[in-house]
């Protein structure tokens, strides 16, 4: 086994733990924010990781900057989805405990039923 | 190796299927679906066949995964549950037989077509005539160009039974506005469209150009144009057009009438669809991307649904 097969074994397996470790806390963790704190690690590290491990295991430039292009594309669509459900997730909480005061920075309008996102 | 590989992906896609037709919440059922259809384009992957899996992963599981996701939206609006009422047990082992029946039909025919009389054979030799290296191209814009011909007004029909259920009043407007009401929701989906459109217009266009020689093509490259349309609607950074706007009709009609030209120019060059001596990859360039464009604009419009009362504001707002 080579030096770069080992690299390459290492930082797979590190990176599959990411993914494990994100998948559990997305099972485990009791509410949305502390989920898709679990899941962005895993999306941003562990794709990472792994991107990484494919990089090198093809071994051709050309092939490396593809595959950080996707790394890039996917943790930017991650982030954004991620923001997204937080937000969500936050505009529902308010909506269901009525009693609970809005949020300071929550306009009772953009909360209005009917703002579904989609 | 693998063979393990084949095995497990087997049996994520067996396990995904089973999960998205036997859970009973809509929306898990959905997602198990388009974790099906992904994997599935994954098996065509490790198939060789690239341009299946990539039509399978952007219309099979994107946007028919969108499709699906915005009919359950409309279903909880219109006061349905969107949940699956539990079957009678006679309909359910009905559905068993005719699908195993099936199962065994197309199992037989695949198997009793001999290994080497595959469509690689005829069409390979025959490809050096058109000028171009994608064989499967060269399957559906040469040497099957009427069934493609065929599909693009299908897409085009569909899109007017779309539009056809608009309700009374609604004609011409715009489709309900997919942007986000939450302003904060707006701003950060806004941002990543404003990153998203222009990257995907950019890859749209290349694989359109890579499809005469490597995997791509008119559809997968349509459908990453719709998929930008849609994200840069979401966030508010486009507008989705009124049905009636010139530019918009010509937009649809522009690929199926190009096609429609140059088939119909072929006639003097001996057939409907035949393509000049020499000229052939010029023109199937020339029809792929009036298709792509096309295909994208259609894409984009059948997600968004028929036009709606009260859109037709130059800044409209959401309706649910």
């Amino acid at each position: 086994m080579s030096w770069t097969d080992l690299t390459v074994l290492v930082l797979l397996g590190s990176g599959l733990a990411f993914f494990a470790a994100g998948s559990l806390g997305l099972l485990r963790f009791p509410d949305t924010a502390s989920r898709l704190h679990a899941l962005t690690k895993a999306d941003n590290l562990g794709l990472g990781l792994v991107a990484l491990a494919a990089a090198i295991y093809g071994g051709s430039l050309e092939l490396a900057v593809k595959i950080a292009l996707v790394w890039l594309f996917a943790v930017i669509a991650a982030g954004t989805t991620s923001q997204l459900l937080a937000r969500r997730a936050r505009l529902d909480e308010t909506r269901l405990d009525e009693t609970r005061p809005d949020q300071p920075d929550l306009d009772p309008a953009e909360s209005a039923p009917g703002g579904e996102a989609r | 190796m693998t063979f393990a590989f084949d095995l497990i992906l087997c049996l994520m896609i067996l396990g995904t299927a089973g999960i998205a037709l036997f859970v009973r919440d809509a929306l898990a059922a959905i997602a198990f679906f388009i974790a099906f259809g992904n994997l599935l384009g994954l098996a065509w992957l490790s198939l060789d066949a690239v341009n299946v899996a990539m039509a399978e992963i952007a219309i099979g599981a994107g946007v028919t995964g969108v499709l699906l996701i915005l009919a359950r939206a409309r279903l909880l609006a219109l006061g349905d549950d969107a949940a699956s009422a539990a079957t009678p047990l006679w309909l359910r082992l009905g559905a068993l037989a005719a699908c195993a029946g099936f199962v065994v039909l197309l199992a037989a025919a695949v198997l009793s077509i001999p290994p080497e009389s595959g469509l690689d054979r005829v069409v390979a030799p025959l490809m050096p005539g058109l000028g171009i290296e994608n064989r499967v191209t060269g399957v559906l814009l040469a040497f099957r160009a009427y069934d493609t011909l065929l599909e693009t007004f299908v897409l085009l029909g569909a899109l007017v039974a779309v539009w056809s259920l608009a309700p009374a009043g609604a004609w011409p407007g715009r489709p309900a506005d997919p942007g986000m009401t939450d302003a904060p929701m707006r701003r950060v989906a806004g941002t990543f469209s404003q990153l998203l459109l222009p990257v995907a217009l950019v890859m749209a266009a290349y694989l359109v150009w890579a499809g005469s020689d490597l995997p791509g093509g008119a559809f997968q490259a349509g459908t990453v144009l719709a998929g930008g349309l849609l994200v840069a609607a979401m966030g508010g950074t486009i507008g989705l057009p009124s049905s009636d706007r010139p530019l918009l009709r010509a937009a649809l009609v522009l690929g199926p009438a190009v096609f429609l030209v140059i088939g119909l120019a072929g006639i003097t060059a001996g057939g409907f669809l035949v393509y000049p001596e020499g000229m052939a990859k010029a023109l199937i360039v020339t029809i792929e991307y009036a298709l792509f464009l096309s295909i994208g604009v259609t894409l984009a419009l059948l997600v968004a649904g028929p036009p709606v009362p009260g859109a037709s504001g130059p800044n409209p707002e959401g309706k649910g």
